[in-house]
């Protein structure tokens, strides 16, 4: 009986509520109970935006991630406001492309990856959210190709379908980095 | 195999009410409930439905009369400040006895309010909508799941009994994504509704829908087969669900999003030795009186949660014929409880003395 609470946060754009999405739509394959919660409202608009996603054996009480387990931060902002929440014993990924700090808590796990940089290096700028989740996935012992290839094409949807395997490669770069 | 796809609360509403044989919408767009509008927009057209963005909330309510009058499966949808808009809209439906839909994704209020998720209107959803004696059917869904389940059970029972069905439901709730299995719905067809204004091919009288009664002793009369029909009904459709209540001396009542944050703290509290579960109400009205009832036999306080000033707890009292002390655990004005501070609660009530 397991239950892991995320928090992903970071600037509108940058595709947040797609990596929360696909994270709820991989433990909705695997036969978990999930939730998907976005912050909604004018914070959204060029300020921080946010989603709680929660992956359970068990029925999911609140959707309300105020603690979470994973907090996944891709701007500053997003890492001030967040990092104390987070329960003791849990990890903090974050875009250390563009958070030049590093985390403070010293009773957390912190994993920084620059997401942003590699992402424009690799000729996919946009993707940066993907590489993020590669890492996310593969320190969690959860990146194996074909769980992750269903969970794209759940996520992805139809009309860009061309898009899968651009998606998986910026995921395999970001769980590759060391 | 079932088949499971993650949804919107907002977007599973939406589908199931078309899955249910709604072909006609109309609404006038507000946060946080505009996602039931954009997917009317892009599916109605087609599937030979009506999508009509009216030009106000009151134009959108009156529209829904007139295809409630000609017996067809109609809805509209708002959130707090609109569905105030729509109270006259509400009242005239239940004059006319016509079946309807009306959601409500409740935002903070009152006045303008916010946009964050509330449960504030639910004294206007199931005692005062609009002027005159009436009541809708309130349904109160607390999964994305129930959001579809709930939005088919509405059309059904407001076709059952000639009136309005609200599904009562807030900004969370609207907002947040589960697994949802649309082919588990149970549809059934539609019954005759040989009241509607069909027209007549000359082959019978005309039928007539109005809600103006001129002469008292007929108007009052309309009244009391209403209030039959409600008394049957809350005789019959009442429903809850019951969590750990077997031994519970501590009752927590909480409908919607206040149940699910709730069920977190019953049993984080449960993992402390303390006797408590959960009502959650899934029918507002009919308020599910008999499990309240049946509760007092174990159930030494009650703890009602929710999402505004203190509203459904006058309910519980009733139900539980102020035999018990009730208290408030609750947020408002777009906050949420967490389960941490009903949990506190839950522990105040197991240590506390008299309150």
């Amino acid at each position: 009986m397991s239950t892991t609470k995320y928090l992903f946060s970071g600037f509108g754009g940058q595709g947040i509520l797609f990596i929360g999405k696909f994270v709820a739509y991989k433990g909705m394959i695997e036969d978990k109970q999930v939730s998907w919660l976005p912050s909604y409202g004018p914070e959204m608009r060029g300020g921080t935006a946010s989603c709680s996603v929660i992956v359970s054996d068990n029925q999911v009480g609140s959707p309300i991630v105020s603690n979470p387990d994973v907090l996944v931060a891709m701007n500053l902002p997003s890492l001030d406001r967040f990092e104390n929440s987070v329960v003791a014993g849990g990890t903090i990924f974050y875009d250390s492309s563009l958070i030049e700090r590093k985390v403070a808590r010293g009773d957390v796990k912190a994993v920084g990856i620059p997401a942003t940089r590699l992402a424009s290096e690799n000729g996919f700028p946009t993707l940066a959210n993907m590489i993020l989740l590669g890492k996310i996935l593969s320190d969690r012992g959860e990146f194996t190709d074909e769980g992750i290839r269903a969970a794209l094409g759940k996520v992805i949807s139809a009309r860009h379908a061309d898009m899968l395997e651009v998606n998986l490669r910026a995921m395999q770069l970001g769980a590759n980095y060391q | 195999m079932e088949k499971k796809v993650l949804m919107k609360g907002n977007e599973a509403i939406a589908e199931a009410a078309i899955r249910a044989g709604c072909r006609h919408y109309f609404g006038y767009p507000i946060t946080p409930q505009t996602e039931i509008a954009a997917y009317m927009a892009k599916r109605m057209p087609k599937i030979g439905g009506t999508f009509l963005q009216a030009e106000s909330e009151i134009a959108a309510i009156n529209m829904v009369y007139g295809v409630a009058s000609a017996g067809l499966r109609v809805m509209t949808s708002s959130s707090s400040p609109g569905v105030s808009l729509k109270g006259e809209g509400l009242s005239y439906l239940a004059g006319a006895d016509l079946p309807a839909l009306v959601v409500n994704v409740q935002r903070g209020g009152p006045g303008l309010g916010g946009i964050q998720p509330s449960q504030s209107d639910y004294f206007q959803a199931t005692r005062g909508a609009g002027h005159g004696d009436f009541h809708m059917i309130v349904l109160a869904p607390a999964s994305v799941q129930e959001m579809a389940e709930l939005t088919v059970k509405a059309f059904d029972l407001a076709d059952k009994y000639r009136m309005t069905s609200m599904l009562l439901a807030d900004g969370t709730m609207g907002q947040m994504m589960e697994p949802v299995a649309l082919d588990d719905l149970k549809i059934s067809p539609m019954p005759e509704k040989p009241w509607a204004t069909t027209g007549t091919k000359m082959e019978r009288k005309r039928n007539i829908i109005n809600s103006l009664s001129l002469v008292p002793e007929e108007l009052e009369q309309f009244n009391f087969a209403r209030y039959e029909k409600y008394a049957e009904i809350e005789r019959t459709e009442a429903a809850a669900e019951e969590y750990r209540m077997e031994d519970a001396e501590i009752c927590v009542a909480a409908f919607g999003i206040a149940s699910r944050v709730s069920r977190n703290a019953v049993d984080a509290a449960r993992e402390l030795g303390i006797k408590v579960g959960m009502i959650r109400p899934i029918t507002l009205w009919p308020f599910p009186a008999e499990p309240f009832k049946r509760s007092l036999s174990t159930v030494k306080k009650y703890i009602s949660v929710e999402l505004n000033m203190g509203q459904m707890i006058e309910d519980v009292r009733l139900a539980t014929e102020c035999r018990r002390p009730v208290t408030l655990c609750n947020r408002a004005g777009g906050m949420i409880p967490t389960p941490e501070q009903v949990l506190e609660a839950i522990k105040a009530a197991a240590n506390g003395g008299e309150q």
